[in-house]
């Protein structure tokens, strides 16, 4: 039932509670797109949605947090997002290495079948209208699972081992993580619940004794506490 | 609804008129590729120094071999592009904002069921399928954020700015929001509960600010007027007239 597996992959994106990434810098009057080509790639993940690309987040996800951890934190946010679609296209066999050189068509390559979902997900994205048993309740004590799988899992590091609270259960969705080749894993349709930590239960002595942290997590990413 | 995008951007038609304009593209960026360092066509090895270093060419490239194929059309790339940056934005959010500030009964259903009071407005659809208001008050602030990539309710807030997407502000939120606060120009007290919400699955927040004081007067488009992205982040908060003016 779980899509969690042992393994080692923990990336640079997952970073909440990191040091050392530097001021945060607010952009007055910041147009939409900064140039003209972030336009393009931002429509391009949209228009390959019915070709089974762009539209599956999990694998979308994945395939930016393949960026290597010193150029994810160099490149711009649609520089990640460029480079994750050019790997989403080679890897689905839809663009060659030799055409994305040349800016030309190889006639020889094969061409795409539109798709809207990966058949191992025939579920998709979104709110799902199933009537599946809830494992907890609002109220229980919970802990996040410790899980660094191959591919794309939703379960951020720094929650990994707390306890928390079930505060929401905000319905059956369907698991997006993938494996290590970015494929969704599956549907596993399942509750997904808003968790609440305590800072000080994530953070120690930095934390503060008021404050709170809420995580939406997938029935799979926890146990009773 | 699962996987639905519904922005009206999914038309399916490949006309002749399409590949025309293709064509005239491809031949743009081939002949962009070709005065950067290689001929448009080639058959011998090579490694990706051909690639032209430009991301604004390689770009056009891939959007000119796709249209080749037949699996995409430049006009529904435009209508995206167009859609977000004319149509949706906070200016979305901040509607729905003043009408919670001016209607109690739409607050009240708006806090109990984000989704379905927001999609009153029409303001549902990709990354905003499933929402949530928090409400901020004198008690309690929140903040949102996503520290796993760059989640943020497209339909009312638009797309979110770099800060929001950079590595400092995703690593921070979670871990010292008070300091990141003050450096917005928030400097809460302690007796205020701080709640970041972590947008690490579907679910997609609005903060609802506070109405600033002094606008008893304001009429409810009046009031959208004060409202700010940042403020419905959670960042900032919302300046009465007077302070807005400065």
């Amino acid at each position: 039932m779980t899509g969690i597996r042992n393994s080692t992959h923990d990336a640079i994106h997952d970073m909440g509670g990191m040091d050392g990434m530097g001021p945060i810098e607010p952009e007055p009057n910041e147009p939409v797109f900064h140039e003209t080509w972030e336009g393009r790639v931002f429509a391009l993940r949209r228009v390959l949605v019915p070709w089974g690309l762009g539209g599956n987040w999990g694998s979308f996800r994945f395939a930016q947090e393949r960026v290597p951890a010193a150029d994810y934190l160099r490149f711009s946010y649609y520089e990640r997002w460029f480079t994750a679609l050019v790997d989403l296209l080679r890897a689905n066999g839809v663009v060659t290495d030799a055409e994305l050189a040349s800016g030309g068509v190889d006639p020889e390559a094969p061409r795409p079948e539109r798709r809207e979902r990966p058949p191992q997900a025939p579920l998709g994205f979104g709110l799902l209208d199933l009537d599946l048993p809830a494992r907890f309740g609002v109220g229980d004590a919970v802990r996040a699972r410790h899980a660094s799988p191959p591919g794309h899992v939703r379960l951020p590091r720094y929650t990994q081992g707390k306890c928390g609270t079930v505060v929401r259960d905000n319905g059956v969705y369907a698991l997006q993580d993938t494996d290590e080749r970015g494929q969704q894993l599956g549907d596993f349709p399942q509750h997904v619940y808003t968790v609440r930590f305590a800072s000080r239960e994530l953070w120690g002595d930095r934390g503060s004794e008021r404050d709170a942290i809420y995580v939406e997590m997938w029935e799979d990413y926890l146990e009773p506490a | 609804m699962a996987g639905s995008e519904p922005e009206g951007v999914g038309r399916r038609k490949f006309l002749k008129e399409a590949a025309a304009g293709a064509a005239g593209m491809a031949g743009a960026a081939g002949a962009a590729g070709a005065a950067e360092s290689a001929p448009a066509r080639h058959d011998h090895d090579h490694d990706h120094q051909v690639v032209p270093d430009d991301i604004a060419l390689r770009v056009r490239a891939l959007e000119s071999i796709l249209v080749e194929k037949e699996m995409i059309d430049p006009a529904d790339l435009d209508a995206v592009v167009d859609a977000y940056e004319n149509r949706i934005g906070p200016r979305n959010g901040a509607q729905i904002v003043a009408r919670a500030w001016t209607d109690p009964e739409y607050r009240a259903r708006l806090l109990a069921d984000g989704t379905a009071a927001i999609g009153e407005f029409g303001f549902l659809g990709a990354q905003g399928e499933h929402m949530v208001v928090v409400e901020n008050t004198a008690e309690i602030h929140n903040l949102v954020v996503c520290t796993l990539c760059s989640c943020y309710p497209w339909p009312t807030l638009g797309l979110p700015p770099v800060w929001y997407k950079s590595a400092p502000y995703r690593a921070r939120a979670v871990i010292e929001p008070r300091a990141v606060l003050r450096e917005f120009g928030v400097d809460l007290p302690d007796d205020v509960e701080v709640r970041v919400w972590d947008s690490t699955a579907e679910i997609r927040y609005l903060v609802l600010p506070e109405r600033p004081a002094g606008t008893e007067g304001l009429t409810e488009e009046q009031l959208a007027e004060l409202v700010t992205r940042d403020s419905m982040i959670g960042v900032a908060r919302v300046a009465a007239p007077r302070e807005s003016a400065q």
